[in-house]
This record gives structure tokens, C-alpha cells and sequence, in this order.
């Protein structure tokens, strides 16, 4: 038995002639422990995606399995990182955790809950900010604590939403090791949504193209047989990268022309000649 | 003669560098004078002041002039000559039976202030006598069970000022606790927000006295057979019924557009519904429930004068009323005196609720 499931899902939203279709199809396994990444463009339908495997939001058909049971709430197990930390703003950082683990963790006591949220802090190196506001810090140290909150509650399997997105090249290097090592140690599951074919490849196991909205759906899969730990700079060498990173960005730029083909508007520009201000 | 001066002028060089010396040793800055913010922080506010002071003295010179032809004039028309005549005398001597009754200057008005300050003094003082004077026979009153001698001689202008304050305060609380529970319940609920919409929309408008006349209605019957003070009750209910549209409407509109990111954290950490509220909707809403009882706070001060004025309660309402009633000579400047007193003290609510707001919000920067 798979341990995530997607049979057939199809989302909609809106209702009638409105309807827009932004998922068709999806069909996805996910093996326990094992690491997947979906990339795709920008407003491809990714935190749709997303928000149907953590349970945020329903398969308008088709089905959502989760250890063999249909997905119908968000649950302590599938733990998420959000696109857009999404921090409460009026929490320090350390508050901002405990809430997490209190919440996970109900009949714990209080010396429990302070010790756990201080070695999460700690994990994602924020000890000395742990009282200050999401405000006052910086966006990769913001992104951390989303990190150090979802991952303190000890989910079985971490959800990422374009987790790195906003981030700089060096910050976002730092953080990518982080949630390796955090997932290898205790051998997660991860699903990792990204729109960086390099972060893919860098990362997972298992790279599946999500092909762009509306009536998105997932692309063939990519394995990436690199043995880990892998190490950045030898990986621009490793001919097995440069054989899958040739062959999803040959794949994802077939589908940008793909749809450049359907385009089947045609703007007429007007007749218009400058002006001269001279004469 | 020429050589002296210079002498002189490098002497108090000299000076001036030793001094300069002293000062850097004891780390002494000198305070960096900035000429474009003196005249923009203290000069420029103190002149729009003192044009204000001007224009209003001007006004009123011209309105007391107007007043004091007319007189004349009826005088003329009405016993001849040597009335009018005697009726310029009696004007220009600054008699106070025949001045004319209209807009105080800002002279006549300080004057006023200052009276009604000493008015004030005299009344404690009166009270402190009368404290000592009953404080033996008191005690016994009321070791005998009876109920103690207090004292009963007209509030000063200070005491209506904090009897004033004491009926907003009780009417903000009373629009607090019923604003803002009411607020959250109909924010969190669309269906229950659409239903009572028609209720909020058409009580919002409706004037003061329209509600102290219902409130009237009600609180007359029910304290009927108590002793209670109907009067601070009726006002201090209307004050709060007046004031609290505001903050319902804020409070519901900051409950039911809270960030949807926020929304769903709660639901991936699994609150409770209790926990939802009280952690995530309420602490996000905080700024605009905050903006709702600032402005609940300034329009109870607005309406409070109204509603004293007509509730007969004590206070600044019926202070202003009586000296208008009164038409004594100095009623129209204490009158004046009590306005500006208003206004102040409802600019000091404000700032007082902004700071609060600062304080509790993680939104740092509301201001004014």
C-alpha cells in the first residue's frame, strides 16, 4: 500500500459557467520515506496541489489517500511549510513554536514544550532570536521558523510549499542542507513543491513535472539515481545531473512552447507613428 | 584705538576655544540648533495660535461693537437723547449692567477660566470644612446605623469635568462589552453578519436623543421603586448605546477579514474553535477593534454634552446649558471656557486610546 495516494483528483473552482478546471487528472504515489519534488511554472496550480494532500481543500472528484485513508481534515502527520511562512505576526519566534508543539503534543508538560520548542529553534540556528517578532527578522531567518514550527510538531511527513522561493541564492543553499539532514536522520517523507529544476534534482528522489494550469495535470516522472549525500559543486560534473536536468528543462520548455502554439489570439497592434515635437 | 578692538576680539576668541575645549572634555554636546525644525516644530504652531487668539478678538470686538450701536439706537428711538447718551456712557464705562450680550473676547474668556478656578477653590475648601465639621457627628451616625451627613452645595466646574469623565467612561465600557463580543460572533459568521445587517445599518444613524428618549422610556420604569440615579443611568446608557455602531462594525469587519495564511495555520496545527479566536482572530483584529473604540471613545465624549444637557445629569453638558440659561454676564465666556475644556480633554482621550492601542497591538505604527 502506497503511503500518499492520488487517484484521479480533479479540482474546480467556482461553480458553473465560471468553473475553471485547475487540477485534471492527478494520479501520484508516494512511497514512505521516500523524497519527491514537483516542479512547474508559476500558477500551475502547485499550492492547490498542495493544500488538496494537506487537507485544506477537497478533490472536487477523484481521491486523496493517506496511509490508505481518504484525507478529509488537515491533521497533525502532514506537517506544512508554507509559501509564505506564514508567521503570526503578533507571536515572537519561540512563541510562534510552542504553539505549534502544544498543539501537537496536547498532554505534555510545560518543561516539555520549552525544551522541545528551544532545540527546534535551535536546529534551524535562531536561539538568539527566539524573542524577537517575524517582524524584525530577515526573510531566510522567518522562512527558518516556519521550518524549526513545522517540524517540531514531529510529523511523518513534510509538506513544502515553495519553501525556499523567496529566499537568496546562499540562504536558500544553507536551508536546502538543513531539511536534507533533518529528513535523512529521521527518514521523513517529503513532498517538496518548487518552480528550481537544480533544487529538484539536489534534493529528491523523484522529480514529476507538474504540466501549467488550467487542466493541469503531472508529467512523466524523472528518478535521480545520485547517491547521497550529494555534494553540490561535484554535482554540476555528475553526468547522471546533467543527462536529468537536460532532460526536464527539455521537458518543461516543450510544454512552455506547447502553449505558446495554442495561443490562438492574434493582437493587431494599431498604426501609430511618433509624433514630432520639432516641427 | 583700532588696535584695542582687535585685541579684544582675539581675547574673546580665545575664549570662546577654551570654552570650547571645556566643554568637548566634559563630553558636553551642544545641542545642534536647527533653525528649519525650531521653525516648523514651535514657531509655526505658536503663530497659527496666536492668529486664532487674534482673529477671534477681532470678531469679537466687531460683534460687541454691533450690539452696542443697536442698543444705543433703541435707547434713541425709545426715551431719546439723554438715554442714548447716557447708554454710551454706561458701555464705554464697562458697567456690567448694560454690556452687550454676545461673543466673548479671549481676554474675558482667560478671566472666566481663572474664576471658575477660584470658584472651584472655594467650594473644596467649603467641603473640607464641612468634612471636618461632620466627621465626629458622622461616625457616630453611623455607629448608630444611620446614614452619614453628606455634604450638598453646588459642584464646582472641576467636579462636572470628572462627573463628565466618570459618564463616558461607564458608557465606553458599557459600548465595550456590548460591541465587541456581539462584534466577533457576527464576524465570524457570514449568515449571522447578513441577518443583522439590516439592524446595524438602520440603528447606526439614529441621533443621540433619539436613543436617550428610549432609553428613557425604559430605565424611568425599571428603577422605579430604587433610589438609584436615574439621571447617570439614562446617560451613561445612551452614551454607550450612541457610541458603540463603531466599534461593532470594526470589530465584525476585523473578525471576518482576517488573513487567510493565519486561517490556515490554525487549521494545519488543529485549534480548537475556542483557541482560533482567542489566538489567531482576535489578536490579528486587535488593530481595527482598536480603531472601532477610539472612535466609539470620541464620539461618547461628542455626544455625552448632548445627552446631560437633556437628561438633567450633572456634568459639562448641563454646565454649559445652565450658564446659557443662566444669562449672566459672564455666562457666554464660561460657556466658551467650558467648550475649549471639551475639546481638550477629548484630544487627551485620544492620544490616551493611542497609546493603549501601541501598547497591546504588534502593529506598531497606527497613528493618529
Amino acid at each position: 500500500m502506497a503511503y500518499l495516494e492520488l487517484k484521479n483528483v480533479n479540482k474546480t473552482y467556482g461553480e458553473g459557467k465560471n468553473a475553471t478546471e485547475v487540477l485534471t487528472d492527478i494520479n501520484l504515489t508516494i512511497e514512505e520515506g521516500e523524497f519527491v519534488a514537483i516542479v512547474g511554472f508559476t500558477g500551475s496550480g502547485k499550492t492547490t496541489l498542495v493544500n488538496l494532500i494537506n487537507g485544506l481543500l477537497k478533490p472536487t472528484s477523484g481521491q486523496v489517500l493517506f496511509k490508505g485513508a481518504p484525507v478529509m481534515d488537515t491533521c497533525h502527520e502532514r506537517g506544512v511549510i508554507f509559501q509564505n511562512y506564514s508567521l503570526l505576526p503578533w507571536l515572537s519566534v519561540g512563541q510562534n513554536v510552542a504553539m505549534a508543539v502544544k498543539e501537537a503534543f496536547p498532554n505534555e508538560k510545560k518543561k516539555f514544550i520549552k525544551e522541545r520548542v528551544a532545540r527546534y529553534v535551535e536546529m534551524v540556528n535562531l536561539s538568539p532570536a527566539i524573542n524577537k517578532r517575524p517582524m524584525e527578522l530577515s526573510g531566510g531567518m522567518r522562512q527558518r521558523v516556519a521550518v524549526a514550527r513545522a517540524l517540531a510538531m514531529n510529523p511523518e511527513m513534510i509538506i513544502m510549499d515553495e519553501p525556499l522561493g523567496a529566499l537568496d541564492a546562499l540562504t536558500r543553499g544553507n536551508l536546502q542542507d538543513e531539511i536534507l539532514k533533518i529528513w535523512s536522520k529521521d527518514k521523513r517523507t517529503a513532498l517538496l513543491i518548487t518552480n528550481d529544476v537544480d533544487e529538484g534534482i539536489y534534493m529528491a528522489d523523484r522529480i514529476i513535472p507538474l504540466r501549467p494550469g488550467p487542466k493541469a495535470t503531472l508529467g512523466p516522472e524523472f528518478r535521480i539515481d545520485i547517491d547521497r549525500p550529494r555534494d553540490k559543486t561535484e554535482l554540476n560534473d555528475n553526468p547522471i545531473y546533467k543527462k536529468t536536468r537536460n532532460a526536464i528543462i527539455e521537458y518543461l520548455m516543450g510544454i512552455g512552447e506547447e502553449r505558446k502554439a495554442t495561443a490562438k489570439e492574434i493582437y493587431e497592434l494599431p498604426e501609430l507613428a511618433p509624433k514630432s515635437f520639432v516641427a | 584705538m583700532k588696535q584695542s578692538v582687535t585685541v579684544s576680539k582675539t581675547q574673546e576668541m580665545k575664549l570662546a576655544n577654551a570654552a570650547k575645549v571645556v566643554l568637548s572634555k566634559f563630553k558636553i554636546k551642544t545641542p545642534k540648533f536647527e533653525v528649519k525644525t525650531i521653525l516648523k516644530k514651535v514657531i509655526v504652531p505658536l503663530a497659527s495660535i496666536l492668529l486664532f487668539i487674534g482673529l477671534w478678538h477681532m470678531g469679537a470686538k466687531a460683534l460687541f461693537n454691533v450690539e452696542a450701536d443697536f442698543k444705543i439706537q433703541k435707547a434713541l428711538t425709545d426715551q431719546g437723547q439723554e438715554a442714548a447718551d447716557a447708554m454710551a456712557a454706561c458701555i464705554a464705562s464697562g458697567d456690567i449692567s448694560c454690556q452687550p450680550n454676545t461673543l466673548p473676547s479671549p481676554a474675558q474668556v482667560w478671566e472666566s477660566f481663572n474664576t471658575l478656578i477660584a470658584d472651584h477653590k472655594v467650594i473644596s475648601a467649603d467641603k473640607l470644612a464641612f468634612k471636618e465639621k461632620t466627621a465626629a457627628l458622622n461616625a457616630k451616625r453611623i455607629a448608630e446605623g444611620k446614614e452619614p451627613i453628606t455634604y450638598t452645595g453646588r459642584p464646582s466646574f472641576v467636579d462636572q469635568i470628572f462627573t463628565s469623565l466618570k459618564t463616558v467612561f461607564a458608557g465606553f465600557v458599557l459600548a465595550f462589552l456590548i460591541a465587541v463580543p456581539i462584534g466577533v460572533v457576527i464576524g465570524l459568521s457570514e449568515t449571522l453578519r447578513n441577518s443583522f445587517n439590516w439592524l446595524i445599518q438602520v440603528f447606526k444613524p439614529v441621533s443621540p436623543v433619539v436613543w436617550l428618549l428610549l432609553v428613557f422610556m425604559i430605565v424611568k420604569t425599571m428603577t422605579k421603586d430604587s433610589n438609584s440615579d436615574s439621571a447617570f443611568i439614562i446617560s451613561f446608557i445612551s452614551v454607550g448605546l450612541c457610541a458603540m455602531w463603531a466599534t461593532l462594525v470594526n470589530t465584525a469587519l476585523g473578525v471576518s477579514s482576517v488573513d487567510k495564511d493565519y486561517i490556515n495555520v490554525a487549521k494545519v496545527l488543529k485549534l480548537g474553535p475556542l483557541q482560533k479566536v482567542f489566538k489567531v482572530i482576535l489578536p490579528s483584529s486587535l488593530p481595527l477593534i482598536f480603531t472601532g473604540l477610539r472612535i466609539t471613545l470620541s464620539v461618547a465624549w461628542m455626544v455625552l454634552i448632548a445627552i446631560e444637557l437633556l437628561a438633567q445629569s450633572p456634568g459639562l453638558g448641563s454646565f454649559v446649558w445652565e450658564e446659557f440659561q443662566n444669562g449672566a454676564n459672564d455666562s457666554n465666556s464660561k460657556i466658551i471656557v467650558a467648550m475649549f475644556i471639551i475639546g481638550i480633554i477629548g484630544f487627551l482621550l485620544d492620544r490616551i486610546m493611542l497609546t493603549i492601542q501601541n501598547m497591546v497591538s504588534f502593529n506598531k505604527n497606527a497613528t493618529a
